[in-house]
């Protein structure tokens, strides 16, 4: 690769960094005023008591318990994914990664926030951390609201790292970009990088580490949210099927996200050179796989409560299949399955428009089976005669738009002041186009060992 | 505790007993009508037949006392625990409002507090001074009245004997004109309550689900 285009690749980079518009004042305002409405409901919520939500005997869990599963599932997409590709080798996932675990650390966030929001005295979720009290009371380790809390914050713990190892190099070229209060702040985040060879080798391994360790936490923390509710003898929870369900699931919304994001950033910051279509076309074809996958799973979870027809679980199936929940029940298998499908599968249309436009319905779909997961259930449990209703209520609905804001408001501010395309990646890499010819490969190759 | 469903008028001097005796706050009409309503204590009415054949049943329900209890290892905090008597605790101080409890229990005996507890006046003034009041956010459920049965053993030890069977009643039985709900000693094999339990008459609720329950629920034989 001539000097140039390595130049080049750190200017257009970097210029995110440098040089801020206007727009991006009015954005960062918007988008700040959602958050801020939403944490204005929430404290009106706290001081108000639990009841300004629409949540009722004997529905507990509402829209809170949603944006929970969802955000988490959300956050699949990045770590777990990047991991995935890394270890492949996947080529022309060198501009993907960082998009991708940046949603991850950013969703796990916002996801862990809401088991907080969620309680009847939050001020007291402390609780929940084992930490030595004079009392000697401990959490319930038998609970699986605590091993949610274990998973949870081993993954936000890994995946942090796992952003913040190729940081490394960037920062660093930051640093050396730059003057000023900048150079400083940079030079304490780049740890002292100098790009030495033996610095290199021991960054490469960290990352192999990381990679290799963090997929099986990912598989595990959806595996450890779906528990909350297979393990309630809940008609349509108690169910075998929730672990890989859940992360089937995720998998599928968090893909979905990522499209979206790097459909935004690209188009606003100018990214054209670096995320092409070919990236849409590929993270497009692992969409339509998941979509194929989720597909399978409500198939077999629904075939298997007909076919075994027993009572209380049936009550909830008529009641999404055809009773009250039926329009949200068939909107959710359009978003996930009909529209996505024949966009995703006919190359004519898996372009970066189609994937968007497929993601979106993918999100709108997921966020509506986690909420179909919840509700019915607790609505319809085994005693007749408690079965009740759930409509939520402003607090609520302000609050879920506020997350996805906040998620926007994080992705923008972090663009800002990170290279949200790994700089040093693009360089080794040789070029942003995927590599398809086995020659190509072998040059790769040999830049990667050379070093940039 | 044996529930006589032959007995049972449906009268539910015991929703209102429970009420009084536990300092179950009202919510008001508003609130209720929004499934806030807070009743340890709740008699189903299961309609039967068209009209105008139709047949009415009742069956009181309440916290069932589960030996196997769905709702104790869910709670993350321990507020939810089983005591070395058998009961279900609740401690509203450690509870800090999952509703995970509540989602686990198969019956919905289990209420959350969605405000700081009210009294419509002059109900207020009568609050029991052995039961603690629920801040917002905590769950909280029946208690087979854990106040009276300590006070009576506290008694009974003070006069160095054991309990007598029938010498203490929740509030829900003392109040039942029909002497439907019968409490007692169900380690003791001749309790009032142990004779009923193992009456061929007696069912569990929801025995299916292996929660163990400590009520009996005596089916009906009369058919009107």
């Amino acid at each position: 690769m001539s000097p140039t285009t390595a130049r080049q690749i750190g200017d257009d980079l970097l210029r995110p960094l440098l040089h801020t518009s206007w727009r991006f004042y009015l954005v960062v305002a918007l988008l700040g005023g959602i958050v801020a409405s939403g944490l204005g409901a929430w404290a009106y919520q706290v001081y108000q008591g639990f009841g300004v939500t629409g949540i009722r005997w004997p529905t507990y869990w509402g829209f809170y318990v949603t944006n929970f599963v969802f955000w988490i599932g959300i956050s699949h997409a990045g770590t777990l994914i990047s991991a995935i590709l890394r270890l492949v080798n996947a080529r022309w996932r060198r501009p993907v990664t960082r998009c991708a675990e940046v949603i991850t650390v950013f969703a796990l966030m916002i996801g862990a926030m809401f088991p907080i929001i969620h309680l009847g005295r939050p001020w007291l979720f402390f609780w929940l951390i084992p930490y030595p009290s004079e009392r000697q009371i401990w959490p319930n380790f038998r609970s699986p609201l605590v091993w949610d809390f274990f998973a949870i914050n081993t993954y936000l713990a890994g995946s942090l790292l796992f952003l913040l190892l190729p940081l490394i190099p960037d920062f660093a070229l930051v640093r050396d970009r730059t003057t000023g209060w900048r150079r400083k702040i940079y030079g304490v985040l780049a740890l002292g990088w100098q790009g030495t060879t033996k610095q290199w080798h021991r960054l490469e391994s960290a990352m192999q580490i990381m990679a290799i360790a963090i997929i099986p936490v990912a598989l595990s923390v959806h595996t450890v949210v779906s528990f909350d509710f297979s393990m309630a003898p809940v008609p349509m929870w108690h169910s075998t099927i929730f672990g890989p369900y859940f992360v089937a699931g995720a998998i599928f919304s968090g893909i979905a996200a990522l499209i979206i994001a790097m459909a935004f950033l690209r188009r606003f910051l100018h990214l054209e050179d670096y995320l092409h279509p070919v990236h849409f076309e590929n993270l497009g074809k692992l969409l339509l796989m998941m979509s194929l996958l989720w597909t399978y799973f409500i198939f077999a979870e629904r075939l298997t409560v007909w076919y075994g027809n027993e009572p209380s679980e049936m009550a909830v199936f008529w009641a999404t299949q055809r009773g009250e929940f039926a329009p949200l029940f068939w909107t959710m298998i359009v978003c996930n399955f009909v529209i996505p499908f024949p966009i995703l599968s006919l190359r004519r249309l898996r372009t970066i428009a189609g994937t968007v436009v497929a993601s979106f319905t993918v999100l709108v779909g997921m966020w509506l089976e986690r909420f179909l997961i919840i509700v019915p259930s607790l609505s319809h449990k085994q005693l007749p005669y408690s079965w009740g209703v759930y409509r939520p209520r402003p607090v609520e609905i302000i609050i879920t738009i506020a997350t996805f804001a906040a998620m926007a408001l994080l992705y923008v501010l972090f663009s800002k002041v990170v290279p949200i395309i790994s700089i040093w990646e693009l360089k080794v890499g040789g070029q942003s186009m995927p590599v398809v010819t086995p020659k190509e490969e072998r040059e790769a190759d040999g830049l990667w060992r050379a070093r940039p | 505790m044996a529930v006589d469903l032959d007995r049972c008028t449906g009268c539910e001097a015991c929703v209102t007993a429970c009420h009084a005796e536990n300092n179950i706050p009202t919510v008001g009409d508003t609130q209720a009508a929004r499934g806030r309503a807070l009743h340890w204590m709740r008699v189903e009415r299961y309609w039967e037949g068209e009209f105008p054949d139709v047949r009415l049943k009742f069956r009181p329900v309440m916290c069932q006392q589960c030996d196997a209890a769905p709702c104790e290892p869910v709670c993350p905090t321990y507020a939810a625990h089983h005591t070395d008597e058998g009961l279900n605790a609740q401690v509203y101080n450690r509870c800090i409002g999952t509703r995970y409890c509540a989602n686990a229990c198969p019956y919905n005996v289990r209420f959350f507090n969605f405000f700081n507890p009210s009294w419509d006046k002059p109900l207020h003034l009568q609050l029991n001074p052995d039961v603690s009041v629920r801040e917002v956010g905590v769950m909280e459920k029946c208690t087979f009245c854990v106040q009276r049965i300590k006070a009576a053993e506290v008694q009974a030890k003070a006069e160095d004997r054991s309990l007598k069977d029938g010498e203490l009643k929740p509030a829900c039985a003392q109040a039942c004109p029909a002497t439907a709900l019968v409490f007692g000693d169900l380690n003791d094999p001749e309790s009032e309550v142990s004779r009923l339990s193992r009456s061929p008459r007696g069912t569990k609720l929801l025995d299916d689900q292996g929660t163990q329950p400590k009520v009996t629920y005596l089916q009906r034989q009369s058919s009107e």
